[in-house]
């Protein structure tokens, strides 16, 4: 008996810092920003507390019904609807082609560092680089296309255009990471299934739908919720880029919540923005690991 | 399983990178020698200023001077998580949009007294208009240091070809104008440059009609009353009759657009002056020039922007915080700064110094400084600035009806200063 309760006890205590971590790192900061959201702490509560007004939901119901607010999710729909899909499809395409048999171990290595080159550049210099390859007039980019014959775009002053550059811009500068991902994916797959599908007879398409892609499952699941999560999170890209122009058309939500907090110093609304934003990716999330675990059951 | 121990070995190293850096941060933060005057200033000024304080700290006793630079960017920020952490410098340069947002904070040293026994600063020598912004209920909280208004930036040569041989000085002239212009200028050029995204422009323009933009000392939006509504049917029609484009993006580059007679005028600030004299093609450095801004009748007034010297308040103030502010005011040093940074100075008595007294381009702004007007002085106005900025953008691209428009920019101010008139009405309670 006390000797189980030693045991509890050490586990607890070898347990102790990294719950410690817990607890300061995430659960007071979340405790603190759901706190935050139910009052109108602004320039005047920095001043003096006294100025603090517990608002209830007001905050919720006023950005419910602000605009800007559902523009701002507008935009960040339109980036991860767009985005996630093009990022993990070019990832696995990659990956595939990086995986297969043609390619040898020397050069595998090579792509590898090449397509993860960009995943680990600073993006600040990465966009400094970009901002001169879409300049309207003497960009590359432009340049590129007027020898075709195409006209020149105003890729980030242009409404239409500015989110696809930034779409670009993060399909490329994340895509690397997963490409890794799957190649560790890829690799756990014994090669004695391909060998058994090929003298079965099965074709080079019928082994990806049927043997890869399904033993890939997990992977994918991994993947997608991790990019699903992070473009979610679009900020850095506009802020570098286009510092949420032109006509508002990349503010995102963080990029929104940025503003409200760090620009207009509304502390209150700014974290019930986190919170909707949090709501928003855990349900997504959820989602598509309940979506997944069906499937599973399905097969 | 490998996977995922991984990824939660990496958190907490990354965990532990961050405690061990926020500690060593705090290390390397600790107070400076408490003889040093600190002082903070933001972009250039910062990096010129501290040409200026060897003089200072001869007079001195070579008193020891923690200057900092801050970029623009995160000078907001900046300054009130230091208004947090309760380290705001002695002397700060503050743009004098801000003083009252601090005001509110009740972070900043009222100067009456000082200013009162000061023999080097007087009041009377600055444009008034200038000197306003810093004065927030009734109580002074920051000496100009240098100022910012816009005026017409406009292209002789085009307007001669368009038979006007001088700036229009009237809204009707300026009509007339621009549409001669435009009638030589063809489909895709343009007689005047208003970029959507600023906010300035039509402000002036709202000005100049004695538009309050607020109600009732700063509780409600006033956009939908008949001044601001006249400014903005003046700033319409310039888009409607094709004399500005609305689509501004082609022209990302002002000036190279500027020089290849895309528009013949743009609306802008002192620091133009340099970048035109310096980026402009040979052949038309000298076919520029600027005029003070053309009002509803004669010449109108403008913004009063700049930045200012303030002290923040103390529990020991630095007794050289006050001196360092009296002597970046003398007219010789503010001389000595215009022309370290281009900047121009708030005081009459440093506009005799020969650099600025020499060029009409300068002149023109020297004009206009007898006429600038503040902004409304609510510690929201930069937010209010904004939206309003974003409103009109929607109207002029007929995304919203004028009425709607200004109505729901009234609604989403009014919601904006719901606070201010709770503090308001508090404070009248007791």
């Amino acid at each position: 008996m006390s000797g189980a309760r030693t045991s509890s006890l050490a586990g607890w205590l070898f347990a102790a810092p990294a719950l410690f971590v817990v607890a300061m790192f995430f659960l007071l900061p979340v405790g603190a920003g759901l706190a935050l959201s139910l009052t109108d702490f602004d320039l005047y509560a920095l001043a003096d507390l006294r100025n603090l007004r517990f608002v209830a939901l007001d905050n919720y119901r006023a950005l419910l019904g602000a605009r800007d607010f559902w523009v701002a999710l507008g935009n960040t729909l339109y980036f991860v609807l767009v985005g996630v899909p093009l990022s993990i499809g070019l990832a696995l395409g990659a990956a595939l082609l990086l995986h297969s048999t043609h390619v040898g171990r020397r050069r595998r290595a090579v792509f590898r560092a090449a397509l993860f080159a960009p995943v680990v550049t600073s993006l600040v210099a990465v966009a400094v680089v970009w901002r001169y390859l879409f300049q309207t007039r003497y960009g590359l980019v432009n340049q590129a296309l007027g020898a075709i014959g195409v006209g020149p775009i105003d890729w980030l002053g242009d409404r239409a255009w500015a989110m696809p550059t930034i779409i670009l811009l993060a399909v490329w500068k994340n895509y690397g990471f997963n490409v890794v991902i799957f190649l560790a994916g890829l690799n756990l797959i014994p090669t004695e299934l391909y060998d058994a599908a090929r003298l079965d007879g099965a074709s080079a398409r019928q082994r990806l739908v049927h043997l890869t892609l399904p033993l890939l499952r997990p992977t994918l699941l991994l993947v997608g919720i991790l990019t699903t999560a992070g473009y979610f999170q679009l900020f850095a890209e506009p802020y570098v880029m286009t510092q949420g122009g032109p006509a508002r058309s990349t503010v995102s939500v963080l990029y929104f919540m940025y503003e409200q907090g760090f620009r207009w110093w509304n502390l209150g609304t700014a974290s019930a923005v986190a919170l909707l934003l949090f709501a928003l990716i855990f349900a997504v999330t959820w989602t598509m690991t309940r979506a997944a675990r069906g499937l599973r059951e399905e097969v | 399983v490998s996977n995922s121990g991984r990824n939660e070995q990496e958190w907490h190293r990354r965990r532990f990178l961050e405690v061990a850096s926020v500690a060593l941060l705090a290390g390397a933060c600790s107070r400076p020698n408490r003889g040093d005057l600190r002082v903070w200033a933001m972009g250039r000024e910062g990096e010129e200023l501290a040409r200026l304080l060897p003089e200072f700290q001869q007079r001195h006793g070579q008193v020891g001077i923690e200057l900092q630079q801050i970029p623009w960017s995160a000078a907001h920020e900046r300054l009130l998580t230091a208004f947090v952490a309760g380290a705001l410098p002695d002397v700060c340069q503050l743009g004098n949009t801000w003083i009252p947002e601090f005001a509110a904070l009740d972070a900043l040293e009222p100067l009456d007294a000082r200013l009162r026994s000061s023999t080097a600063i007087a009041a009377t020598d600055y444009y008034p208009g200038i000197w306003d912004t810093n004065v927030v209920a009734g109580r002074t909280l920051g000496v100009p240091w240098y100022v910012d208004t816009r005026l017409l930036f406009y292209r002789r040569d085009l307007l001669e070809q368009a038979g006007y041989d001088h700036a229009p000085s009237s809204w009707d002239d300026w009509r007339r104008a621009l549409g001669a212009v435009k009638l030589r200028a063809g489909a895709d050029r343009y007689a005047i440059l208003l970029p959507l995204a600023e906010a300035e422009p039509l402000l002036a323009l709202a000005l100049q009609q004695r538009a309050d933009l607020l109600r009732d000392g700063g509780r409600f939006g006033d956009f939908a009353a008949p001044a601001f509504r006249r400014a903005l049917d003046f700033y319409r029609e310039m888009f409607e009759r094709g004399w500005a484009p609305i689509g501004d993006s082609r022209f990302v580059n002002l000036w190279a657009s500027f020089d290849e007679g895309d528009f013949a005028c743009f609306i802008s600030g002192p620091w133009n002056l340099g970048e035109l004299d310096r980026r402009l093609s040979p052949a038309h450095r000298d076919a520029w020039t600027t005029a003070p801004l053309p009002g509803p009748d004669g010449p109108g007034v403008s913004t009063a922007g700049g930045a200012s010297l303030v002290l923040f308040r103390s529990d020991r103030p630095h007794p050289l915080a006050w001196p360092l502010v009296e002597y970046l005011s003398e007219p010789a040093v503010q001389a000595r700064f215009h022309r370290l940074t281009g900047d121009l100075p708030p005081r009459r008595g440093a506009w005799a110094d020969a650099t600025l007294a020499g060029d009409p381009r300068t002149q023109a702004f020297r004009d206009q400084l007898e006429r600038v007007v503040p902004a409304p002085k609510v510690p929201e106005w930069e937010q209010i600035a904004a939206e309003m900025q974003g409103a009109v953008e929607r109207i002029i691209r007929g995304q919203v009806s004028v009425d709607r428009g200004v109505d729901g920019l009234d609604r989403r101010v009014d919601a904006m200063l719901e606070k201010r008139r709770w503090m308001l009405a508090r404070a009248a309670a007791r």
